[in-house]
């Protein structure tokens, strides 16, 4: 018997309207499930989870929860509602009618670029699928596997975009998805971050802090895009983006929180003997991430990231709220760069160019909120301790400062020095190995791991000790 | 002045190394080690300096190297096998600057491909990364090219798309001609600007396996050494050094043992001699090896070419290159016998095959070649290939006044009738008698006999035959003619009559860069205020005149 795989996907695209798209799915959703089984949450495909589900894009649609085995989860397709009469907001087409369909002339450049923030989907699913045997309670094993689903239908949204836009090319690439696979040597995923390990939720808290926080500035640039469907994907993924950092800033917080406890109580900053994370290793962890994911932004001054302006497929961070032309021809921006391999200075680039660095100041900008928030957290503990967010140069592996060694204040430092200080800097291996050490599940609803501090509130109004998994 | 002569020991972007029959020749380009410092080289990217280093590479290992029977270019760095020629380099560069690299590149590549196909020295591609326009002609040069299957390393020509010019190095004529890549997937490839890998790029004859990362080392090592079998070069062979060159640049002459020149600016010429061996040559293999790279065919050719590769790059308004030959032509008969005599000697085999290519080099040269023939001289056999490849010759009838040395004479041997065909496939001797092949033959009666001017004249081998009343105004004139020409009509026709006869995949390569990509290097939808070469980098848009030409 033939099942209706298509049945079950809620969409606001009319896919029973759409030969093309039914062809591309029916085909693609079998192989997907597959993926998931093999790639997604190991240990926890027959459990029920408390699930938020969107079934439409209207304020009562996109939020509906209850419970759910994973893999029947209904991953939709759901595109923002049209703006009506959208023009193109920047590059040489600005003020032109917004694209409906892939200009020819940019067709390539617009896969590339839908198949390399896709691939990002997957791979965070396939970095993360260990972390439910390990979780410090319910309410985090619920938010990672909804981290999860929706990363999911991430890559759903530009499958879509692929099958329905892209021809054979797009069914090809689509396929090619769900072959790559994170940290693999012969098929690993696009960009070096999506390849690292998501070893402990401390990382994993990070993860979703520092590195989806690149996904929001990605596809808010996305979203000013003139081709339409690309736009209108992006800025629903948003919504959902949006809750995967919280649960990174929530999760870090809560970490900081207990580790002020455990401080104020055992009055020692040494947190080893009593099972909690100290704030100096928070501060490592907190260096590492940061790092890795301010290389996903790019090289400081990148042609492709110009041509993406001019073309009006990428735009600028709120692209609509700045006030200057929107092309950018004649425009600098300060970028700043290495003075003589010895010092750090700032010079004027052409705009276009530097649009990798600008996006990168608006998330650095972004990320020291947050920052700020947990500070204060300390603050409030009456600890005298600040987290402070690396210089730009620190750690970095792409770019102007890839390779060169550079202390989280920013002073370059000879390889000595380096040698000295990389253990105080950034995590190493014991280190690893003690965050390792205290990460045991906690199963028991409303129980939480020593190291971390339970939320303030749970999940859609539920009480915090709420089944948010039924393990079977 | 850009200076061709480098060894290993001064190499920025390349790094050799040997293991038994196989050497890996890896590219890691340094980014600020561009001749100029307008650009910086950037993912493997190459400007001429970085060809100047392959170019002495492909040479020693031919010559240091007998044991090696199959190199393998690959790149150092990671994710990135070789990105082509530098864009910013190029739209810094003259037309004519860009013209000559691409030119000297093609020579280059085409060396790569005689060590396939003559030397037993076989290429292999280990395209380990991104491999886009010249990186991709690069590799199309090698016998066997191995792409990793990474998921995402793709071989690619985009220069179309991207820069609205055309691959400079043959890669088109590669693709139909050596690839036999089906011409309607050669125009989706050649329009794509991402692309091909995988599966793809080998059911589309691009590339002819891929590995993926996991067994990149043992598939690579275990192919160059499949391919090391194939190889006639000799196992337990010494090579010679190629010990550098003594060259003197004084003012306007140019001084090597074998070759000097002279440049005369008021005429834009240059007069080049040649000079025969002033002792006996060695006739023995044994003997040649001994002498290495003393030995004087070897030494000439080495000479020969670094002076012509000098005067291309560094003096190009020097327009026509009087060649003379001087010395005994006993002794460069000597030579000849000597390199035939031998034939089945991996260096002397080697000598020969790296005299086909010098002279190749002269005739793609864009410079109009005028032959002296006058007494005391030596076009015999080897060096008498420089008067056919000349656009004309001027042979002296009988003696100047007040000289007592004999009549000029030439001299054919068994060189000119085989061992340094052109770029088409011909003999300088056929391809100057395209209307009657089988005088050709018959002039193999003449081998050994010396020649005088009449009968030269008379056989067809020399252009005129002025005697000493008239001989300094016809050269003069000659000359003086030729300098008041536009040097581009000259460049033109001498080429296009240069090479009558057949097309050959090498051919084409000269042919079509000196129309089409040179055409489209002028264009301003390529180089003009908004063209795309121009404004490659800057994330502005091309804007291209539509109509078509």
């Amino acid at each position: 018997m033939a099942i209706d795989y298509l049945e079950s996907i809620p969409n606001n695209v009319d896919i029973s309207g759409d030969r093309r798209l039914q062809r591309a799915l029916e085909a693609w959703q079998p192989r997907f499930l597959d993926w998931w089984k093999d790639m997604g949450p190991e240990g926890f495909q027959g459990d029920d989870v408390y699930l938020r589900t969107a079934i439409s894009v209207d304020s009562n649609g996109w939020a509906n929860f209850g419970y759910v085995r994973m893999p029947e989860y209904r991953w939709g397709i759901f595109l923002a509602e049209p703006v009506e009469d959208r023009k193109i907001s920047f590059g040489d087409h600005k003020g032109e009618a917004a694209w409906q369909e892939v200009p020819g002339e940019y067709r390539s450049v617009l896969r590339r670029l839908i198949v390399t923030q896709g691939d990002t989907e997957p791979a965070s699913v396939e970095q993360q699928r260990l972390l439910g045997m390990t979780c410090p309670s319910l309410y985090d094993l619920r938010n990672l596997f909804q981290v999860n689903v929706e990363e999911g239908r991430h890559l759903w949204a530009m499958v879509y975009l692929l099958h329905a836009y892209f021809g054979r090319d797009g069914r090809e690439e689509a396929e090619s998805l769900l072959e790559r696979r994170s940290g693999d040597a012969d098929h690993p995923r696009i960009l070096g971050a999506f390849n690292e390990d998501t070893p402990d939720w401390l990382s994993f808290f990070m993860f979703t802090f520092f590195t989806d926080r690149d996904g929001k500035y990605q596809l808010a640039t996305l979203g000013e895009s003139g081709f339409d469907p690309l736009s209108r994907t992006c800025r629903f993924m948003l919504t959902e983006e949006a809750h995967h950092m919280f649960v990174g800033e929530t999760g870090v917080g809560r970490v900081i929180e207990r580790a002020c406890e455990l401080m104020k109580e055992h009055d020692t900053d040494d947190l080893a003997p009593h099972g909690g994370i100290s704030l100096a290793l928070l501060q490592k962890w907190l260096n590492f991430h940061f790092s890795v994911s301010i290389d996903l932004f790019g090289s400081e001054i990148s042609t492709n990231a110009a041509n993406y302006y001019t073309m009006g497929l990428k735009g600028r961070f709120a692209e609509e709220k700045i006030d200057d032309d929107h092309r950018l021809k004649d425009a600098h921006y300060g970028v700043t760069g290495l003075r003589d391999g010895k010092r750090f200075g700032m010079s004027e680039e052409p705009a276009l160019t530097a649009l990798n660095e600008r996006l990168r100041d608006d998330y650095v900008t972004d990320c020291q909120r947050g920052i700020d928030r947990w500070n204060r957290v300390i603050r409030n503990a009456g600890i005298d301790f600040e987290l402070k967010l690396p210089h730009r140069a620190f750690h970095r592996q792409i770019g102007a400062f890839a390779g060169l060694k550079v202390s989280p204040d920013g002073r370059i430092v000879d390889d000595a020095e380096w040698a000295a200080n990389e253990a105080k800097w950034l995590p190493t291996d014991t280190d690893r190995a003690y965050v390792a050490s205290l990460m045991h599940p906690v199963m028991e609803p409303g129980k939480f791991a020593n190291w971390i501090a339970p939320p303030r509130r749970g999940i859609n109004a539920q009480p915090v000790e709420f089944q948010y998994v039924k393990h079977h | 002045m850009i200076d061709f002569q480098t060894a290993p020991d001064r190499y920025r972007h390349w790094k050799l190394a040997f293991d038994g029959p196989v050497a890996t020749l890896t590219m890691d380009v340094s980014e600020d080690g561009g001749l100029r410092d307008d650009y910086e080289l950037k993912l493997n990217s190459y400007d001429l300096g970085v060809d100047i280093e392959l170019y002495d590479a492909v040479q020693r290992l031919r010559f240091e190297h007998p044991e090696v029977r199959t190199v393998v270019i690959t790149s150092g760095k990671e994710k990135v096998f070789c990105a082509g020629a530098n864009i910013r380099m190029l739209a810094g560069s003259s037309h004519g600057h860009k013209v000559n690299f691409c030119k000297f590149t093609n020579e280059t590549r085409l060396s790569i491909e005689d060590a396939c196909e003559n030397s037993g020295q076989h290429y292999m591609a280990a395209i380990n990364g991104a491999c886009a326009g010249g990186g991709y002609e690069l590799a199309l040069t090698a016998d066997h090219l191995v792409l990793i299957d990474d998921g995402s390393s793709t071989v690619s020509l985009p220069e179309l798309p991207l820069l609205a010019v055309l691959p400079g190095t043959g890669g088109l004529t590669r693709l139909t001609d050596k690839r036999h890549v089906r011409r309607d997937r050669a125009d989706v490839f050649c329009t794509l600007e991402e692309g091909v890998r995988g599966k793809r790029a080998i059911e589309w004859r691009l590339v002819d396996e891929t590995v993926p990362r996991s067994r990149w080392e043992e598939t690579v090592t275990a192919r160059a050494r499949e391919i090391a079998e194939r190889s006639d070069r000799p196992a337990d062979a010494k090579g010679i050094a190629l010990t550098p060159l003594t060259r003197t640049i004084d003012g306007d002459e140019i001084r090597y043992e074998t070759v000097t020149c002279a440049i005369d600016r008021a005429t834009r010429s240059a007069a080049i001699t040649i000079h025969g061996p002033t002792a006996d040559v060695p006739a023995t293999a044994p003997a040649i090896h001994a002498a290495g790279a003393a030995f004087w065919p070897l030494q000439f050719a080495r000479e020969f070419d670094d002076l012509m590769l000098h005067l291309r790059l560094n003096e190009d308004e020097i327009g026509t290159w009087l060649l003379r030959a001087e010395g005994d032509p006993a002794r460069v008969e000597a030579a000849d016998a000597a390199l035939a005599g031998n034939a089945g000697d991996w260096l002397v085999r080697e000598i020969s095959l790296f005299l086909k290519r010098t002279l190749k080099r002269l005739d793609l040269s864009s410079r109009s070649l005028f032959a002296m023939i006058e007494p005391g001289s030596c076009f015999v056999g080897t060096l008498l290939e420089l008067a056919l490849a000349a656009d004309r010759s001027y042979m002296l009838d009988g003696q100047f006044e007040g000289d007592n040395r004999p009549p000029a004479t030439i001299r054919l041997t068994a060189a000119n009738f085989g061992p340094y065909p052109m770029s088409n496939g011909l003999t300088r001797l056929a391809a100057r008698s395209l209307h009657d092949t089988a005088a050709v033959e018959g002039l193999k009666d003449k081998i050994g006999r010396d020649i005088e001017a009449a009968e030269a004249e008379e056989l067809g081998l020399v252009t005129f035959a002025p005697d000493d009343i008239d001989w300094d105004d016809e050269i003069r004139l000659a000359v003086e003619e030729r300098s008041a020409f536009s040097p581009d009509a000259l460049t033109g026709m001498e080429a296009s009559l240069r090479f009558g006869g057949p097309e050959t995949m090498e051919t084409k390569i000269f042919g079509r860069l000196t129309a089409w990509q040179n055409w489209i290097f002028q264009r301003p939808n390529a180089v003009g205020e908004n063209g795309a070469l121009r404004l490659y980098g800057t994330g502005r848009r091309s804007d291209y005149d539509k109509r078509r030409v």
